[in-house]
């Protein structure tokens, strides 16, 4: 599989400030890319220049090997794009709007099978203002589906939707992996890039801070995998002195760091051999939403660190 | 340009105005409620004809006493004819709260059969623009209509006088024939202006146009199809209009083919500017703002009310730098003076203008940001 987005050194200024400074990433064609980070960190402006919508200040962008900027003619009949917050003519119906997509590419989907897709076939012939924010969303999703993309870029789609409707973007999004195209996916939930992506790029300040599949960047930047016992807080103290662990007590329950699995036996038979009533013990590892509120946290406040010095 | 293009997107825009009955209240039932809210305040019911003080200096010949009676048979002037010294006639109206006066000069008569130029002089009070504008219609008619005789009789038509007695009183004007291609003109104007000036800021601001650039629609096609739908709307509210005048007020106007490119090229010059007025503005509230500064003049000082020639001369001259003047003023000589050759150049005039700004919106509107 070839390299659907190549971005190499992208900048982009207003005026003084950066809003993107320096970037450099690729996605590999038909994986699920998810692109995170903070409010205002430069995610949308980033997503805006690959679609063509917005001008870079530096650097090179290929999408599809397009120039977004310069080829958006050719590249907009290749790509689908739902933009953050979609809106659309008002009176309009989702079956209207899907013919009038599919006469403007030139293509011809079944508007009722488009919608089935990202259900909301029942909703064919409301009117745009009557739907709610998760159906509008859907139907922006069919509207980017209409002529049949090889690479969709979904900016927040989920943002301000209920769990279901959540969730059937998600089965939407598998579905267009599994159909082999790329998908260039920004988000604010943690567990949705985690459950969706083939890889993550963090964003912050401009600037890429982590980047790789979930696993990798949660083993490069997490904490170790820990062993949690629901036990009394005095526990901790016996595994330090009697196991060689760095064990805590917290919330009722004491969690001990884990090296190896060979700790794990360690620990368990450490636990046992101690007396102290103990009722059940489970495993537990950072997710990338612990490790995206570390990073981000460490960086703030490393900025503000070097704000406050002299 | 691709027709398929402009044809999706055109299904869009009507669907749009007829699910909106604000919309569709002021394009087709706003039409009718002015024509009879003007014809019932102006229209010429007998009494409420406007006496006209003349001053004969053509002695009584045949020729002024037909015209003169020609003008009492327009049912909007009530002559009555004054013994008073031409040069003293302007403040002798003044003092005696005439609003209108009219100097027939002296060898109107034999000027007339020799096809000679002779100068009616129309004395009218800029205060009463409403008897002033009643009497202008009713003595522009008649000139024209003597006019049309005499140049009959330099070819090789029939004897004036059989052409004039057959002619007078049915085709003669009265205010609401000169109002149809006036409030024509005005919904030309006001319809598209409105309502684009609204579009261009908040499909911005909804980030509509975004989502257009994205598909393969072009600037000049989206554009386009707007024009062709106010097009349609020009027809349909123009004919209501006529409709509601002939039905109502017994209007008379022409309606011929000639009428057809005013329709057109109307609605393709102020769709066009209302989008360059909504471009150039940052904001819905400014885009309002500019779009009122643009059409309100234009809106009563065209000739849309009352006629251009009634106006004080620096406001005549105000008015000839307004686009929508000649498309009033070609309508005028379409529907009321049957001047062709002056239609022409209005309506080349009015897609000069059009061209113009069309391009200037389509370069200066943009789908997305730097």
């Amino acid at each position: 599989m070839g390299v659907a987005i190549e971005v190499k050194g992208l900048r982009k200024r207003y005026g003084p400030l950066a809003a993107v400074d320096g970037i450099d990433f690729s996605v590999e064609a038909g994986s699920v890319f998810a692109f995170l980070g903070p409010n205002g960190a430069g995610k949308t402006t980033t997503t805006e220049i690959l679609e063509g919508l917005r001008n870079r200040s530096e650097g090179t962008v290929g999408v599809l090997g397009f120039d977004p900027w310069a080829d958006g003619g050719t590249l907009h009949r290749r790509i689908g794009v739902i933009p953050q917050d979609f809106r659309f003519f008002e009176k309009i119906t989702p079956r209207e709007a899907i013919e009038y997509y599919r006469a403007l590419f030139h293509t011809a989907p079944d508007p009722v099978e488009l919608l089935r897709r990202v259900e909301l076939a029942d909703k064919a012939d409301a009117r745009f203002d009557s739907l709610s924010g998760g159906q509008k969303q859907k139907l922006g999703l069919a509207l980017s589906l209409v002529n049949d993309p090889e690479v969709c870029f979904l900016d927040e789609p989920t943002t301000g939707l209920d769990p279901h409707a959540r969730r059937s973007i998600w089965a939407v999004i598998r579905q267009l992996r599994k159909e082999g195209r790329t998908v260039f996916l920004t988000t604010h939930y943690l567990e949705e890039a985690e459950l969706l992506a083939d890889r993550v790029a963090i964003i912050h300040h401009g600037r890429i801070i982590a980047s790789g599949t979930p696993g990798h960047i949660i083993e490069q930047f997490g904490g170790p995998e820990r062993l949690r016992v629901e036990a009394p807080p005095e526990l901790a103290g016996y595994l330090a002195s009697h196991a060689g662990v760095v064990a805590r007590a917290e919330d009722g329950h004491v969690e001990v760091e884990l090296r190896s699995k060979e700790d794990a036996l360690k620990v368990l038979s450490a636990i046992d051999a101690s007396g102290i009533p103990w009722q059940g013990f489970e495993t537990v590892h950072d997710t990338l939403e612990d490790v995206f509120v570390r990073l981000v946290g460490q960086m703030d406040e490393g900025a503000l660190r070097s704000e406050a010095a002299p | 340009m691709r027709p398929a293009h402009i044809f999706a997107d055109f299904k869009v825009v009507a669907r749009t105005y007829f699910r909106n009955p604000v919309a569709l209240f002021f394009s087709l039932i706003f039409p009718i409620i002015l024509i009879a809210l003007f014809g019932l305040i102006f229209s010429s019911t007998g009494s409420s004809s406007v006496t006209l003080a003349v001053v004969n200096e053509d002695h009584n010949s045949s020729e002024s006493v037909a015209f003169l009676a020609a003008l009492n048979q327009t049912t909007l002037v009530k002559v009555q004819v004054e013994n008073v010294a031409p040069g003293d006639f302007a403040s002798w109206l003044g003092q005696n709260d005439y609003p209108v006066g009219l100097v027939i000069p002296a060898g109107f008569q034999a000027n007339y059969t020799n096809h000679t130029a002779t100068n009616l002089t129309l004395y009218t009070d800029p205060q009463d623009a409403a008897s002033s504008g009643q009497v202008e219609a009713a003595v522009i008619g008649v000139t024209n209509q003597f006019n049309l005789n005499a140049v009959c009789t330099a070819g090789s038509c029939a004897p004036i006088i059989g052409i004039s007695s057959a002619n007078v009183g049915s085709a003669v004007y009265t205010y609401i024939d000169y109002l149809i291609p006036g409030l024509i003109g005005f919904t030309i104007l006001t319809s598209p202006m409105f309502s684009m000036v609204d579009v261009a800021s908040s499909y911005r601001k909804d980030g509509i146009f975004r989502q257009l650039s994205l598909t393969p629609l072009t600037r000049a096609e989206w554009l386009t199809s707007r024009i062709l739908w106010y097009i349609v709307l020009t027809f349909v509210s123009a004919g209501i209009m006529i409709g509601t005048g002939a039905y109502l007020f017994n209007a008379h106007v022409l309606v011929t083919v000639q009428l057809i490119p005013f329709l057109v090229a109307g609605p393709f010059l102020f769709v066009s500017l209302g989008m360059l007025a909504g471009s150039v503005a940052r904001t819905p509230e400014s885009a309002a703002l500019i779009g009122n500064i643009i059409t309100f003049p234009m809106m009563f000082l065209s000739g849309t009310f009352f006629p251009v020639s009634s106006f004080p001369p620096g406001l005549q001259t105000f008015a000839h730098v307004l686009p929508l003047y000649y498309v009033i003023d070609g309508m005028n000589q379409v529907m009321l003076f049957a001047n062709s050759a002056r239609a022409l150049t209005d309506v080349a005039i009015v897609l000069a203008i059009a061209v113009v700004f069309f391009l200037l919106s389509i370069r200066l509107f943009k789908w997305r940001d730097e």
